[in-house]
């Protein structure tokens, strides 16, 4: 497909009909709403559905519904509206179903603003639903990315039978940017297990996920784990930038790892030998490539538009070691290569260098 | 020579029911299944077991079945109408899980008119965690959370779904009905006849009401508890056809 100029909402839900996903169900929140528009205005004519739910709370059970009959789905939406879905993301875990959940976020808590935010860390990859359950999630840095990832968003979830959340910040889904879509639907065979109104031909399927009997649910839960741990060992991304001959590593991810780059580039020309490690999923999260990597570093500084939430997992992946500072903003601000350049060489100073 | 006058419907599977002993889900379900299977939409039927007494369901209707969370399931049905519209969907909900936690939900499926069909056991209680008040509790009934009997002024009249549902434009059908003696059961199921030959036929929405007994919940016996529908739920839930779209057609 021709390269064109999008919007990253526009993009993400382009890229996800052109993948394949037939059915999205979505509300109306800023800042995601191109995104639901763009499929008010093209999934029908796509062959595929497009409702406008009542509320998250619905459009998440409907994209359950979909799914649990076999339809390859979808919702959007932003922070307080993904904090609505994840009683449904948990009973999408459980009960075993692709869908795809793209969480455009901005800053929090409550209300909060409809500005940029990382602030929503915790909650895409914890989760707030119940239960022992893991979401992939993957974070675009660039709309061009946001689109691979919602593909691949797409291959995963039906792959392990898994909801999966693609992490946007608001600038990703409000940027304009050159963008090439894999024009290819994705191959993904039909599912056997759905419950799809065919018990005429089949014995009859059941999409469920109470399990009263004790040995039971800890027999369920002891394969979703396994699940789990499986896709630890083959889905885990990040990036690594000017890392090889790297004596002090910056960690962010999303749009400000974008900015970290100019920081580091910024740096490098002063002849301070800094690269960036970008974690592309923030579950399964890079731990041990941080771990190895900071072993080499005299300190590793996270950047987040948050008060540090990211931060938590760097220091479980660094250990004692090596010591890990945190830069961030909150509210909507973004911060500037300069700031970041200057809080690092305000840690260079405390060690004298 | 012998002749089969009954047999259990196919629509129904071998798993023992886990309803209290008493209780009218159970011919309600066979109701639903028989109609079902009559219909001939039983193979092609997905059902939408909710939270609450019937969330074991799944377990009992011959046919491929999703569970819902608690309230979701008209939500879960749309899900499954839109990607397959050429299939039997329905839900099976009770008081708790429709008139309460799910009102958003089967406001507006019924607001979109989505093409299911809804089976509303309203037994005025919430069955399963044991007795507590429903919106539908009638009012000075005592409940676990209502020990003194509901009181109205705290506490609101109870919530009439059917006649609520009835003034949305997007219902098609919605008849109130109950299933205490063999006439009621008789014409309970021809509504639910009615209601899914109404989708089969792509009309939209409807929802059959059936009052239903929870004798344990109310704390009388099977046979208190269906002379309790007639004297007490039938005059303030009064039986028959609220919307009927197709009436004068």
């Amino acid at each position: 497909m021709a390269k064109q100029l999008m919007k990253g909402n526009e993009a993400i839900a382009k890229a996800a009909i052109v993948a394949g996903c037939r059915a999205y169900f979505g509300y109306p929140i800023t800042p995601q709403n191109e995104l639901c528009e763009y499929m008010a205005k093209y999934m029908r004519s796509s062959g595929g559905v497009f409702v406008q739910a009542e509320s998250e709370v619905a459009a998440i059970n409907m994209v359950y519904g979909a799914a649990a009959s076999g339809a390859l789905s979808m919702t959007s939406s932003s922070s307080p509206g993904i904090a609505l879905k994840q009683e449904g993301i948990s009973y999408c875990a459980g009960a075993e179903l692709p869908a795809l959940i793209v969480s455009v976020s901005r800053g929090g808590p409550g209300l909060g603003g409809i500005l940029p935010s990382q602030g929503d860390y915790n909650q895409a990859t914890r989760g707030g639903g119940n239960g022992d359950y893991h979401v992939p999630v993957f974070a675009p840095a660039s709309i061009q990315e946001a689109a691979s990832l919602v593909r691949k968003g797409l291959i995963v979830a039906a792959k392990y039978r898994n909801p999966v959340m693609v992490l946007a910040d608001g600038v990703i889904g409000q940027m304009m940017e050159p963008v090439e879509l894999d024009p290819n639907p994705i191959d993904i065979e039909a599912f056997p297990w759905a419950a799809d109104g065919n018990s005429g031909v089949r014995p009859r399927n059941i999409v469920n996920s109470l399990h009263l009997d004790v040995d039971d649910l800890e027999n369920h839960n002891k394969h979703l784990q396994a699940k789990y741990r499986a896709i630890e060992e083959n889905e885990t991304m990040w990036e690594e930038y000017k890392l090889d001959d790297a004596e002090y590593m910056f960690v962010a991810y999303g749009t400000p790892s974008r900015i970290t780059k100019s920081a580091v580039d910024e740096l490098r020309a002063e002849g301070v030998k800094v690269g960036l490690l970008r974690p592309i999923s923030l579950w399964p999260f890079p731990y041990e490539v941080i771990h190895r990597l900071s072993k080499k570093m005299k300190f590793i500084l996270v950047a987040e538009l948050s008060s540090g939430q990211m931060l938590v997992d760097v220091k479980l992946a660094v250990g004692y070691d090596t010591p890990v500072h945190f830069y961030g903003r909150m509210g909507g601000n973004i911060f500037e290569p300069l700031e970041l350049v200057a809080e690092f060489k305000k840690h260079q100073e405390v060690l004298g260098q | 020579m012998t002749t089969t006058v009954f047999k259990k419907t196919r629509g129904l599977t071998d798993v023992p029911f886990t309803y209290c002993p008493g209780c009218t889900h159970g011919i309600i379900h066979r109701l639903v299944a028989e109609v079902l299977e009559e219909l001939e939409l039983l193979d092609t039927a997905v059902g939408i077991a909710s939270v609450g007494c019937s969330v074991m369901s799944y377990e009992f209707f011959n046919c491929d079945m999703i569970q819902a969370a608690h309230g979701r399931a008209p939500a879960v049905a749309t899900g499954v109408k839109r990607t397959h519209p050429d299939k039997t969907v329905f839900t099976y909900q009770g008081d708790g899980d429709m008139a309460s936690i799910g009102a958003a939900e089967i406001v507006h499926a019924a607001h979109r008119s989505e093409n299911i069909t809804v089976i509303f056991v309203n037994n005025a209680i919430y069955g399963m965690t044991g007795g507590q008040m429903a919106p539908t509790t009638l009012p000075g009934h005592v409940t676990t959370t209502s020990p003194f009997g509901r009181d109205t002024t705290l506490q609101g009249e109870p919530i009439r779904m059917s006649e609520m549902l009835s003034t949305i434009p997007g219902s098609y059908y919605i008849e109130r009905v109950t299933v205490i003696d063999p006439i009621s059961v008789r014409k309970a199921k021809t509504a639910i006849k009615k209601a899914f030959q109404a989708q089969k036929d792509k009309k939209g929405f409807s929802m059959i009401e059936v009052l239903s007994t929870c004798n344990v919940g109310w704390g009388v016996t099977p046979l208190d508890a269906l002379k309790q529908i007639k004297n007490d739920m039938i005059p303030y839930y009064p039986l028959g056809v609220y919307k009927d779209k197709g009436a004068n057609q």
